[in-house]
């Protein structure tokens, strides 16, 4: 098995779905001679040429709304948004027409399509280069949200998006791409969606995390240990539909759980996980299901002291742990 | 011996009647409609009358099942001229379980068609321009020969969606057809109000394409230049621009009174637009339609829309369990959540023991 960093696995999931299939499209702003303004596509569009891999003008709502097209006609379009902070020009496309396809045809029409974006904060990219975007997706129906946090999951959630019949936004936490390693295999392997996973096996207290926050929470789960607090780490890696077994399972036999978003706390993706913690697992709780997210303030601030402000760590996430596990 | 009128359009004696017929069928459907809303069994109903000249017109030089039309909600005549039958526009009316649009999840007007390759039509406006290029980008890559065709009205060419669209189209030289239908109004806001130019048709120069601008009472007219901007799509040339200015002989919808906001001598000149007398009395004197023929197709149009309205109102209703079918593929995902149920007991068993 080879290492490659989290983009180099988005990057080979891509190359290997092109050349697998001569339906699979990419299009999307300098994704074509440049390869993209992270490097996500380079190399691609000097392999398969500039009908499968289009650079488009300045124009989310034409790169979803004609991707939907494609897919209607056959394709299988991989469209890039620049920076999901970016990608509200095209919501209209998203949740009216992309999502709702299949259900308004009543299963006759389908829009098998990947929407890639990177998201996230910590890198110095203040209100509109950081931004977390989850929640607005996850509340559509008809669409799937996927966050991988592993170059293994990367390349093996990616391929399972382009496969996938239906709509998925694929989410990349920008602060991962050079930063984050790991063994990817050579050959052929998908991981499924709508699974989750258990990243560490604890037994006290559970959080829940995706994307970034797996790593921050991990690295929180080591700190507390030495404290005598176990924390068992879930991964959801696909954030619709989501894994309701792996999750409910892991709170069940811990007891507590915290949710950790790097998203605004409020109305967040961790809200929807808590409601159903606590519908599910109301028993099983032996403390309030807590979240640790994002302040609510309208995006985040450049400045480096206010952006660490904003963001989660591995420290503040170990202090919420500290907190849920002596209630 | 072809007449002069046919041989002018480059098309049979029989072609002119079969639109003509298309156009009056797409009206005494359209006019059944509102009599079933009228009479409480329909809702809603969004009108095509007016428009249908310029969309048979437009539609007839289209390969049927081949190119692809992404509609709008006045389309009627366009659905039909692209191969629905009035009975499934019909079950759409009724929103029957059996409607090929939608299964009766969508409000009347929004027609599709798979296998014809009639795009889903959505409420919110210009959207499916957008699906019509990535139509035919996918059919340029696809070397499949197909043309896409995107229409809309004029209120509706407003939205950004159309710049990006054509924006996009004149680039790439898709083949793509734009057909805007000028009626002169966005509901009630008249074209005055809503564009900056008079004539949708001068925007094309922005996008490098071709705009014609064609009288909707024309169907001749309007099928020559459709022919020709399909030719120019499907040889490689690029898209095309067509506004047919047309008048709008109804409300905007059921649900809308357009003598508050039009006056009667507004009203009264629309009416002098109506294209279906017009193309009627040019078939006549070109010798194509006389009071035989018309009786023969009145009767015959008169028996399809009783079947297809006896049909839609007997098909059977969505199941209300099938709610929940079709949000995904994959069926373990469509699941919806479970309705509450303590786990283990409730809190008051609890509190009791």
């Amino acid at each position: 098995m080879a290492i490659r960093t989290f983009i180099e696995a988005i990057r080979e999931g891509m190359g290997d779905e092109l050349r697998r299939d001569p339906a699979v499209i990419i299009l999307g702003e300098d994704v074509g001679k440049k390869g993209g303004v992270f490097l996500a596509t380079d190399g691609l569009w000097a392999e398969f040429g500039d009908d499968r891999v289009i650079d488009t003008p300045l124009t989310e709502s034409m790169i979803v709304g004609a991707s939907i097209g494609a897919a209607l006609n056959g394709l299988r379009p991989i469209a890039e948004i620049q920076f999901a902070d970016f990608i509200f020009p095209a919501f209209n496309q998203i949740l009216s027409e992309a999502a709702r396809m299949r259900y308004r045809t009543v299963g006759g029409a389908t829009v098998p399509m990947v929407i890639r974006a990177p998201y996230g904060g910590g890198v110095h990219g203040a209100l509109y280069h950081s931004q977390s975007i989850e929640a607005f997706f996850t509340h559509v129906p008809g669409l799937k949200v996927v966050i991988p946090s592993t170059p293994y999951d990367a390349k093996g959630l990616l391929r399972s998006a382009v496969r996938d019949e239906d709509p998925v936004l694929y989410l990349e936490h920008k602060k991962m791409y050079r930063s984050v390693r790991g063994e990817v295999p050579d050959g052929e392997y998908t991981v499924p969606l709508g699974r989750a996973v258990v990243r560490r096996p604890g037994r006290q207290l559970t959080v829940i995390a995706y994307g970034l926050m797996v790593h921050y929470a991990l690295e929180a789960a080591e700190r507390v240990a030495g404290e005598g607090i176990d924390c068992e780490v879930v991964d959801l890696r696909t954030l619709r539909p989501l894994d309701r077994e792996t999750l409910l399972g892991s709170v069940r036999k811990t007891g507590k759980c915290l949710v950790a978003y790097e998203d605004n706390r409020f109305m967040g993706y961790g809200a929807e996980i808590a409601a159903i913690v606590a519908e599910e697992a109301f028993d099983y709780l032996d403390g309030p299901v807590s979240r640790i997210a994002g302040p609510d303030t309208p995006a985040m601030p450049y400045n480096h002291i206010l952006e660490d402000w904003f963001m989660l760590s591995p420290a503040k996430i170990a202090d919420a742990i500290r907190k849920l596990a002596a209630y | 011996m072809t007449s002069e009128l046919a041989a002018a359009a480059g098309l049979a004696d029989a072609d002119l009647v079969a639109m003509y017929r298309t156009l009056a069928l797409a009206r005494a459907l359209d006019e059944r409609m509102w009599v079933l809303n009228r009479s409480g069994r329909a809702p809603f109903v969004i009108s095509g009358q007016g428009h249908e000249g310029a969309q048979v017109g437009i539609a007839w030089p289209l390969r049927r099942d081949h190119d692809w039309v992404a509609p709008f909600y006045r389309s009627i005549a366009t659905c039909l001229a692209v191969g629905m039958t009035p009975r499934e526009l019909m079950l759409a009316q009724y929103a029957k379980a059996d409607d090929p649009s939608s299964g009766g999840r969508q409000m009347p007007g929004h027609y599709g068609h798979v296998g014809r390759h009639v795009v889903s039509v959505s409420s919110p406006v210009a959207t499916q321009i957008l699906h019509a290029v990535g139509i035919a980008l996918a059919a340029k890559i696809r070397g499949l020969d197909q043309v896409a065709v995107a229409i809309m009205g004029e209120g509706s060419s407003n939205q950004g969606d159309v710049h990006e669209a054509l924006n996009f189209a004149g680039i790439h030289k898709l083949p793509f057809v734009f057909v805007v239908e000028n009626n002169g109004y966005a509901i009630s806001v008249p074209w005055e109000r809503e564009l900056s130019v008079r004539d949708v048709a001068s925007r094309a120069a922005g996008y490098g394409m071709p705009g014609v601008i064609v009288d909707g009472t024309d169907v001749l007219g309007c099928y020559r230049a459709s022919r020709d901007a399909v030719e120019r799509a499907r040889s490689g040339g690029g898209p095309t621009l067509i506004e047919a200015k047309v008048t709008r002989l109804t409300g905007h919808s059921s649900d809308d009174q357009q003598t508050k906001y039009r006056s009667e001598a507004d009203l009264e000149e629309g009416r002098t637009h109506d294209p279906l007398p017009i193309f009627r009395e040019q078939l006549r004197v070109a010798g194509l339609l006389d009071a035989s023929i018309e009786g023969v197709l009145a009767a015959e149009i008169s028996a399809l829309v009783e079947d297809a309205t006896a049909f839609a109102e007997a098909a059977a209703e969505p199941d209300p369990a099938s709610g929940v079918d079709h949000v995904y593929g994959d069926p373990a995902a469509n699941e919806p959540p479970p309705p509450w149920q303590p786990a283990r007991g409730s809190v008051a068993d609890r509190v009791i023991s």
